[in-house]
């Protein structure tokens, strides 16, 4: 008789040792994610699908819906691409199937990973496991809340300003943004190319370690990927000895950053000192002001671009028309919803003849001031330490009907994402019973810096992953 | 006011989106608001400052130009809303 599997408590390291031993089989063991996805997803609505996978018969995994997953549907929680069944699997899903993982299913995320909250998937929103009231973050909800839930023991997100990062925070998991050009974007849907980046969500630093382990490398279809200069480690052992740990002395005036979330963030510090590490200040003059605006110019300009290859003429569903030039505008109005509407008219704007030079161009020296203010301030620390979060999980509906209000969530995510610098997320305890996020920055490169941080003080924080309300 | 009615209606057709009225007056306030947050960015005074387009230092990458096998025809037609032989079906350019 197979052991009961504790599905909101195992992690991706401890199934694998169970695999091992002959102690579960791997049918078993995706049997057990895959009655926890009946028992719960009904409400939390985490998976967009899930998928009979007969080859993997290891850990199982659940992918974003931007990830193209052969003869599985992939719609970016779009319906401009309902019905659309990729021909073939992205770097990043036939990595996994190489490693045996199994595939458990396809994550919701906000359309086109356009979001903070999962509100914009065209295919409704996911719920917050702590409280299913509120927004798991997003764009990533899905994969994030699947962790967080016991539905998935590890899952992949993508990062675009903080869409890996954020949900973790939310729902009390780890969740890594690597190094711009780490991992590779082949077969992922595009939202923004100079900072789509694909990363791994789990419930501890070690197990995000692993998964970005065998996703992480040179792809020879993603010619901006680059040959790892280091091994990916899995982190041991809980000194931060000789770590020197900088903090934005920015973060201080910074009113959107909530007191509990406050509070959490001077713990974790007095923490890392306990363990040795030397905490100081570094200088981020420009990211706090500056980096949301210019974020937000330069992601919708990309997108929009991007986005202009949907045009139901090969695949997607068509709108009815009587000419082609009435066919691609009339898909595209129908198949689009509000946000990349907004995303691809911004975005064109900012690039048009008139306009580039102040905006697009504009941000893209921002971009240069971000890069080189992150490289001073890494100069004289190893790790930038941030919240992740400026609050905790807020109502669904809250932020909706205001653009910029949700553009805001990612305050203190975006400016290392412009600067192509990878970001650890890890739980750091409660406020007002939900999740807090520490957000641990790194020179390009530097994951395995932050996996040792991150590992000595998740031990150190001792967060329980499994929400209250599950316990 | 940073963006007018005309305006959008311009970008629209930049972006190919046959938006309807109510979408047109919503993403006309809409946008507004948004490049007043973004504009901030103008501030700045950046004449010295190189733009960036990429986060990595990036150099060509080259591959031998060997061929390799494309997707089948089955395939790269599987997913059209409508094909006819080996091509995609559309209606004439302009009725």
């Amino acid at each position: 008789m197979a052991p009961v599997v504790d599905t909101l408590r195992l992690t991706a390291e401890e199934a694998t040792s169970l695999l091992e031993r002959g102690e579960l089989s791997g049918r078993e063991l995706r049997q057990a994610y895959l009655d926890a996805i009946a028992e719960r997803d009904g409400e939390l609505h985490c998976f967009l699908r899930t998928v009979e996978d007969t080859e993997g018969d290891g850990v199982p995994i659940a992918l974003k819906d931007v990830i193209s997953t052969k003869g599985v549907e992939t719609t970016a929680g779009s319906k401009i691409l309902a019905g659309y069944v990729p021909v073939f699997d992205a770097t990043v899903a036939e990595r996994v199937k190489a490693a045996g993982l199994s595939l458990l299913g396809k994550t919701n995320t906000d359309e086109f990973a356009m979001g903070s909250s999962t509100e914009n998937s065209a295919y409704g929103p996911s719920r917050n496991p702590w409280d299913p009231s509120r927004v798991p973050g997003g764009s990533g909800g899905g994969s994030s809340a699947a962790v967080t839930a016991g539905l998935a023991p590890w899952a992949l997100g993508s990062d675009t300003g903080g869409s890996i990062k954020q949900p973790s925070a939310l729902c009390g998991n780890v969740g890594l943004r690597p190094t711009y050009g780490t991992v590779s974007r082949y077969g992922v849907v595009a939202f923004a190319s100079s900072l789509d980046q694909i990363g791994p969500v789990a419930k501890t630093v070690r197990d995000v370690a692993l998964l970005y382990s065998i996703i992480a490398g040179r792809d020879p279809c993603d010619s901006t990927t680059a040959e790892l200069p280091e091994t990916p480690r899995l982190p041991e052992g809980d000194s931060l000895a000789g770590v020197r740990i900088g903090v934005p002395r920015q973060l201080g005036s910074l009113d959107a950053i909530e007191p509990g979330v406050r509070d959490a963030f001077e713990r974790a510090l007095a923490l890392a000192e306990e363990l040795g590490a030397e905490i100081g200040e570094c200088d981020l003059p420009t990211s706090y002001r500056y980096g949301m605006p210019c974020y937000y110019l330069i992601a919708p300009a990309e997108a929009s671009s991007n986005l202009a290859r949907y045009d139901g003429v090969r695949y997607g569903p068509r709108a009815v028309a009587g000419s082609y030039q009435e066919l691609v505008d009339r898909t595209r109005d129908e198949g689009f919803g509000a946000e990349p509407k907004r995303r691809i008219m911004l975005g064109t704007y900012a690039l048009s003849a008139g306009y580039y030079e102040a905006f697009y161009g504009q941000a893209q020296k921002v971009r240069t001031l971000l890069i080189r203010e992150h490289r001073q301030a890494l100069a004289v620390c190893d790790v930038i330490a941030t919240p992740t979060s400026p609050t905790v999980a807020f109502p669904i509906g809250d932020k909706a009907a205001d653009p910029l209000a949700m553009y805001a969530c990612d305050l203190l995510t975006i400016p290392s994402c412009l600067a192509g610098l990878p970001g650890l997320s890890i739980p750091n305890g409660l406020s007002e019973g939900l999740p807090v996020g520490l957000q641990l920055i790194g020179p390009q490169f530097g994951e395995n810096t932050l996996f040792r941080v991150g590992h000595a003080l998740e031990q150190a924080i001792g967060f329980d992953t499994v929400p209250e309300r599950l316990r | 006011m940073a963006i007018s009615r005309d305006e959008v209606l311009h970008v629209a057709g930049l972006a190919r989106l046959a938006l309807t009225d109510d979408e047109i007056e919503r993403l006309t306030g809409e946008l507004d608001a948004i490049l007043d947050a973004v504009g901030i960015v103008s501030e700045l005074d950046l004449a010295e400052v190189p733009p960036t387009s990429h986060p990595l230092d990036l150099v060509n990458v080259w591959a031998e130009d060997e061929p390799r096998p494309s997707l089948p025809l089955e395939d790269v037609l599987a997913n059209a809303p409508d094909a006819e032989g080996a091509l995609f079906r559309v209606p004439a350019w302009r009725q």
